[in-house]
């Protein structure tokens, strides 16, 4: 018998009982947090039904889809529908006595760099939660995943969700990164290799000699976006740079216990004759930035390519797919994607709003101006990373090149809130998805990391960020 | 949820690959506490030129307005997590998806809503979509029961669905009140868990 995979490890310590013969399990949920506009509805269910949270101590709350990030921060949300929201989340955290972070709360952010930041992700659990990318937590040796409002609701009530394993796919990264290449540009070759499904029906186990390398933040970034495959779970072996990242946090734990904790952490990992149902290497020292012309994660190309012809795609659906998000995009074939100009910049969003991604665009803006025309604004991911990036001379960098410096949340990742483009404005975006309509109804979409995003803000198009910094341009 | 037995009714091709759950249900309709309001939601921005019908999108064309099934593209339903999608998909009057594969979070959720996925081969899915694109031959009827597809433009398409899935969507279950039946399971194994990692 062949050794198991980090991934089957925890689940099989998470299985409460088989549910039948085809591979469904209850399957046991250590954590969970909840947001203002995924949770209402299950929370509706659960007082319709007159249940209660079974645990609500392994649950926390924080608005972070909705508010506005204005400068200045108040209880006042973007509109009535948003207000709505809030007072109701404030209103279930209260009544089902789950501990809530709101808008003026210190440890407010965006969901999944608050829970990591707070200590609560710890390896080897499992965590659910109402949102895509919850497999953040992989890069701690957690299995992260989003599931949709009727599992919240399931899982508030019994502290579990009902499971079908899924299929392992390991993804070696190896190589060394040259200058100016970050771990979203990495992942986002990854994408463009395997296609926008191409990870669907699979966990992914992230490892490799320059995985290791990484740091903790830089993990983070692979474990969110290869969701844009498809990925509905990441794990990724801890070491001691995830046990440096939580010792200390609030809700890690402290003495004797952190001690036979990290122990039994270090221990988690696959093994090494483990099998897997797919496994693909990608050498890191190839990766250029990585920049989105379409409509889909997927339809990327090097900062040094050109728009590809949509006559080059191998099916009907496809090509007629990339032709239309051409013309979504308004962009020909054939263009160099460095000649294309942008209205707006959005350094922001659980992927890339940690302090080393705004250390990373700090880097490109110091002593640099915004372009005329161009309006750049930079979303901490939440408010400790804010307070930190102040201590740090970080935001005032921003604001001295002309960045609107601004409070925590999604913002522009998914524009619930009023951070919202126009139709027709094309934006270079640190976020993961360039959906039609994404950043706005019309609105056009760049993917990139965040040092890309500000070497366009400074030059108002898009810019190979290794013009920037000194690196070896091709 | 509504349970699904026995369906007829018309299907319409929509084929392109990766329609993502932002494209079913934009974020304006995102912001409610309940569930309504979601038929007018979904595809809004491609059914809907200012308010008014876009006359190139197929659920406003002669003989789609009435679509009760969706013959989708490969990964329909990537994206985010938003359940607001299947909810909207349900309000339009779709009860069923006939596609290739779905992402992982949304086929979930049309499980636990009761809309149901059909997976088949591309060729198959292809085959379905180039019947119903002519709208004198876009009927079907789909039997759960029998596992069928029963095309009235020609021919007959088995499809396969694990056993506990099938038997949810047949009888329209709470999946809350049968795990609820395991609740002495559930605490049984949270003690031994916090037994062994008493960190969590």
């Amino acid at each position: 018998m062949s050794g198991r995979t980090l991934y089957d490890k925890l689940i099989d310590a998470h299985v409460v009982r088989k549910i039948d013969d085809d591979g469904l399990v209850l399957l046991y949920v250590d954590r969970t947090v909840l947001n203002e506009y995924t949770s209402p509805q299950a929370f509706a269910g659960l007082r319709a039904a007159g249940r209660e949270v079974r645990n609500p101590a392994a649950a926390l709350m924080v608005v972070d889809h909705v508010n506005p990030t204005a400068a200045r921060r108040t209880r006042q949300m973007p509109d009535a529908d948003a207000t709505r929201q809030v007072d109701y989340f404030a209103d279930n955290a209260r009544d089902f006595g789950i501990e809530y972070f709101d808008i003026l709360d210190p440890r407010q952010g965006i969901e999944h760099v608050v829970a990591p930041e707070q200590g609560l992700v710890m390896p080897g659990m499992v965590i659910a939660a109402g949102d895509s990318h919850t497999t953040a937590y992989g890069a701690f040796g957690a299995l992260g995943y989003g599931i949709g409002t009727s599992d919240i609701e399931h899982y508030l009530a019994t502290s579990t969700v009902l499971y079908r394993r899924l299929k392992t796919m390991r993804i070696d990264v190896t190589g060394r990164p040259s200058l100016g290449i970050t771990s979203k540009d990495i992942v986002m070759e990854i994408i463009r290799r395997i296609g926008a499904d191409g990870a669907t029906g699979y966990a992914v186990e992230f490892a490799g000699p320059a995985l290791t390398t990484m740091s903790v933040e830089a993990r983070i970034v692979m474990s969110i976006m290869i969701v844009e495959a498809g990925a509905r779970g990441v794990v990724i072996a801890p070491d001691q740079k995830v046990l440096d990242y939580l010792e200390g946090r609030p809700r890690a734990p402290k003495g004797e216990m952190w001690d036979r904790a990290a122990r039994a952490w270090l221990q988690l990992r696959s093994d090494s004759d483990a099998r897997f149902d797919r496994e693909m290497t990608i050498d890191a020292g190839e990766v250029a930035p990585l920049v989105t012309w379409g409509t889909s994660p997927d339809q990327a190309i090097a900062v040094t390519e050109r728009i590809p012809d949509p006559s080059g795609n191998a099916t009907a659906e496809r090509k007629t797919a990339a032709t239309r998000a051409l013309a979504y995009m308004g962009l020909a074939p054939g263009t160099p994607i460095q000649s294309v100009p942008i209205d707006f910049a959005f350094i922001g969003s659980c992927t890339n709003s940690r302090i080393e991604d705004l250390r990373d665009a700090a880097q490109i803006f110091r002593g640099r101006r915004v372009a005329s025309g161009v309006r750049a604004i930079v979303v901490p991911g939440s408010t400790q990373v804010r307070a930190q990036a102040e201590a740090e001379g970080i935001a005032q960098i921003l604001i001295d090149a002309g960045v609107e410096w601004r409070q925590s949340g999604c913002s522009m990742c998914l524009a619930m809130n009023d951070d919202i483009l126009a139709p027709g404005q094309r934006s270079a975006s640190s976020t993961n998805r360039n959906f039609e309509g994404r950043q706005g109804p019309g609105a056009r979409t760049h993917l990139m990391s965040p040092a890309m995003v500000a070497a366009a803000a400074v030059t108002g198009r898009i810019t190979d960020v290794r013009e920037l910094i000194g690196g070896d341009a091709p | 949820m509504t349970p699904f037995h026995h369906v007829s009714g018309v299907a319409a091709p929509m084929t392109t690959p990766n329609i993502d759950t932002d494209v079913i249900m934009p974020k304006m309709f995102l912001k409610g506490v309940d569930r309504s309001g979601l038929g007018h939601g979904a595809f809004n921005l491609l059914r809907f030129n200012a308010g008014r019908p876009n006359p190139d999108f197929i659920l406003n064309t002669d003989g789609y307005r009435e679509a009760c099934f969706l013959v989708v593209g490969a990964n329909f339903g990537c994206g985010s997590s938003r359940e607001h999608a299947v909810w909207g998909l349900l309000q339009l009057g779709i009860r069923a998806l006939i596609g290739t594969t779905f992402a992982g979070i949304f086929s979930d959720n049309c499980a636990n809503n009761g809309l149901l996925t059909i997976s088949l081969d591309a060729a198959t899915v292809s085959g379905i979509a180039d019947i119903v694109a002519n709208p004198a031959r876009n009927r079907l009827s789909i039997d759960l029961e029998q596992q069928l597809i029963r095309i009235d433009g020609g021919g007959t398409v088995p499809f396969p669905i694990e056993p506990a899935r099938k038997q949810a969507f047949l009888t329209g279950g709470d999946a809350i009140s049968s795990t609820l039946v395991f609740a002495d399971d559930i605490s049984a194994f949270e003690r031994r868990h916090w037994a062994d990692n008493p960190w969590f």
